[in-house]
């Protein structure tokens, strides 16, 4: 195998080339008009739920905090839009269970102009104020993780970092609001590098982008400072290339041993967006109240990149976007971890990186064949890229032997990239067997 | 000749050694005798052996140890019948006792006939797994499931589905072994005296309006119930009736006739749980159509 990486580059061993499907790749992002409610959930993050800051029957201002923080694994929520606060009940969520959400009416004539924010010079701040102003802006890690940004930036001392690794690979089919952002806002990119950079105390920085981005990385070539501290590499377009893990194999040559953090090895990595957004939001400080996704699938009369306010109802989305059919099948992420969406009234959080929408019968058509037993093809194994045994685990789960998958098998390592179940000719739901699994692990950890 | 003394000493050799490993046997088999209760080999036949965990030991073996020690009464185990358990007292000279049976019971009413689909769920036929995808697509995000995890689960076949995709227990065969109540991923079952009879059949914790939205045997949390009760018999929680069962003795079935919805029965007997006269009668029997 090293011998063909001489030719293509080198980066980390199996994955997967799905098709790509990145038609939206061309279209510039567009402004989506505010829906007549908002829903802001409290808990949009890993971590503790907000605090809700708002009276039911308040005005609030767009940009305005509305909720606060609990803790030090939480993030402030703002306003999306001015209004009046309609109630603060239960609403749906992705995930499955209801949670608490601050409903907002929006005034008719509520504009873009963001009326609430605290510009602060930022290189004065020391670590722990800078910290907070990460914490006060409510980012959580925009390429799907939502584990809060601040949280993630307090590297513990012992451990120095010397790379810090930008994640703009975006190796999911069909997402391209990464790929906007780095063309059209490469300065914003660089500004939160820098911020970043000054918490970890300086470390180089390279940013990964895909090499079938080739716009992007030229777009932010063209930004970059003198001092060289900043690189842009091309890295091979294979999937997962965007999980941390196999970018930080791919830049720089190291592996993050199971139970370990990337920082133990000297390497933190940040997605692309989040780091835009630091950028953009930070010096003035702003509230994190709308993002860029993605918006496509064949039942999208419109497809595109459109700036959306969170809490935006996706039945609004739907509308706007010309989705309609009898069935829908809507996806928030990408086709390979995203998550399929029970409910229309769910609105956008700030962990969605793009929607998908097909027509429901073309899927269920295509993706509910019939399941066959394992053969034992190896093909999953082929295409791990975290080197485990897919086969092995799929066939424990149906055994229920959840303990000796994690013990044995390393289940804990599994990011769920979905490749094992791409390949499998049997049609085995692997992946989806592993999230089973490895809730009834927490839930009897718990 | 040679060859003869060799064969002789080797097999001196090996009696020798087949007689001090012996005497090391022996030695070691007085010495670290322990002694069992040859009571504990016969109580464990006595028991049914499925290892269900009801009695809360850690399987057939260990509660007969614990029932001949005397920490425990024969009647602890659920899955014997009353026979059985006086054989095991009986055999022991004790007394069989008493527990009060305790049944599985489902804490949702909402079968396909009555609760909304918002979106059909395709995948892996279990609950746990429809579970992790947006939660099932039932838009009553606390209902069951209808995927029969409990039905699978359960060792003694006392759970089956009913028609409208609800799993219903049959308490004869039930022995409160809480596999259903450990595998359901809403954690709809719980394991209730036979003499708790009131029961609020629903989870749902949204506002009255939404629940009714979604489901038609949803709690309204109205309050009629709690207004009818026997002094703090029952209360409002989360948007839910709740029995209070310190207060068991004083139930009656009177809060369950103005219940609009049905959501709150009155088990008449363990497998037939009863409505209140108001309320409002289901006559359909198809499932409902999705609603988006």
């Amino acid at each position: 195998m090293k011998f063909l990486n001489y030719f293509r580059g080198e980066t980390f061993a199996r994955g997967i080339h799905p098709p790509q499907h990145k038609e939206t790749a061309t279209m510039p992002i567009r402004r989506l008009p505010f829906a007549s409610q908002l829903i802001v959930h409290l808990s949009q993050q890993v971590g503790r739920p907000a605090k809700p800051l708002v009276r039911v029957g308040q005005e609030v201002l767009r940009g305005q905090p509305i909720a606060a923080a609990d803790g030090f694994v939480s993030v402030p929520h703002h306003a999306p839009v001015s209004g009046v606060v309609e109630a603060i009940r239960l609403h749906p969520t992705a995930n499955g269970p209801w949670s608490e959400a601050i409903i907002i009416r929006a005034h008719p004539g509520s504009t873009q102009e963001v009326l609430w924010q605290q510009p602060q010079y930022l290189p004065a701040l020391d670590a722990d104020e800078l910290i907070e102003a990460v914490q006060d802006t409510g980012i959580v890690g925009l390429g799907g993780g939502v584990f809060p940004t601040h949280a993630k930036l307090k590297v513990p001392k012992e451990w120095p970092v010397d790379t810090l690794v930008v994640n703009g690979c975006e190796c999911e089919p069909y997402l391209t609001s990464d790929h906007r952002i780095m063309v059209e806002k490469p300065a914003d990119i660089i500004a939160g590098i820098g911020i970043v950079r000054q918490l970890l105390g300086g470390p180089r920085a390279i940013i990964g982008i895909e090499d079938n981005k080739m716009d992007a990385v030229e777009a932010i070539r063209a930004c970059l400072p003198d001092d060289g501290t900043i690189s842009v590499e091309a890295v091979p377009t294979k999937y997962p290339q965007g999980a941390g893990e196999m970018l930080i194999k791919t830049l720089v040559g190291r592996e993050v041993p199971p139970d370990s953090r990337s920082y133990q090895i000297g390497a933190y990595v940040q997605n692309v967006v989040t780091l835009a957004q630091m950028g953009a939001l930070m010096p003035r400080g702003l509230g994190f109240i709308e993002r860029v996704i993605t918006v496509v699938g064949t039942a999208v009369e419109k497809p595109g990149n459109y700036l959306v306010p969170i809490g935006t109802p996706l039945r609004f989305l739907l509308d706007c976007v010309g989705a309609r059919d009898e069935f829908l099948e809507v996806v928030f992420g990408g086709p390979m971890m995203g998550q399929a969406v029970a409910s229309l009234d769910t609105p956008i959080t700030k962990g969605v990186s793009g929607i998908l929408v097909f027509r429901g019968r073309e899927v269920a058509e295509r993706t509910m064949r019939k399941t066959y037993p394992c053969i034992k093809c190896g093909e999953c194994v082929e295409s791990c890229p975290m080197g485990l045994n897919p086969s092995a685990l799929g066939m424990l789960a149906a055994k229920r032997q959840y303990e000796l998958m994690s013990e044995r098998y390393f289940l804990g390592t599994c990011f769920e990239c979905g490749s094992c179940s791409y390949v499998c000719p049997a049609n085995i739901p692997l992946v989806q067997q592993f999230r089973v699994a490895k809730r009834i692990l927490r839930e009897k950890a718990a | 000749m040679e060859s003869l003394s060799n064969l002789a000493v080797s097999g001196a050799f090996m009696a020798g050694l087949g007689v001090v490993l012996a005497l090391m046997l022996a030695f070691a088999n007085k010495k670290l005798y322990v002694f069992e209760d040859p009571r504990i080999g016969e109580v464990e036949e006595l028991l049914p052996k499925s290892n269900c965990g009801a009695c809360g030991q850690a399987g057939c073996r260990d509660f007969a140890e614990k029932v001949v020690h005397g920490d425990i009464i024969p009647a602890q185990c659920t899955v014997n019948t009353q026979q059985q358990r006086q054989g095991i007292a009986d055999l022991l000279g004790v007394a069989a006792g008493t527990v009060e049976k305790k049944v599985a019971r489902l804490a949702c009413g909402g079968g396909q006939h009555v609760a909304f689909l918002r979106a059909r769920y395709e995948g892996l036929k279990t609950c746990r797994a429809a579970a992790v995808v947006s939660g099932g697509g039932k838009e009553c995000a606390w209902g069951c499931l209808g995927l029969a995890d409990c039905a699978t689960v359960c060792t003694f076949d006392a759970i089956a589905m009913d028609r409208h995709g609800l799993p219903q227990v049959d308490s004869e065969k039930c022995t409160a072994c809480n596999d259903c109540v450990e595998v359901c991923p809403k954690g709809l079952f719980s394991l209730e005296p036979v003499s708790h009879r009131l029961w609020v059949a629903c989870k749902n914790q949204a506002d009255g309006d939404t629940a009714e939205a979604s489901c038609e045997v949803a709690c309204t949390a109205c309050g009629k119930c709690v207004a009818d009760a026997p002094l703090k018999l029952m209360q409002l929680a989360n948007n839910l009736a709740v029995v209070n069962y310190d207060c068991n003795d004083r139930a009656t079935r009177a809060p369950i006739e103005r219940c609009p919805t049905g959501a709150i029965v009155w088990f008449d007997t363990p497998d037939r749980p009863a409505k209140g006269a108001a309320a409002k009668r289901i006559l359909r029997n198809d499932p409902l159509p999705l609603r988006h």
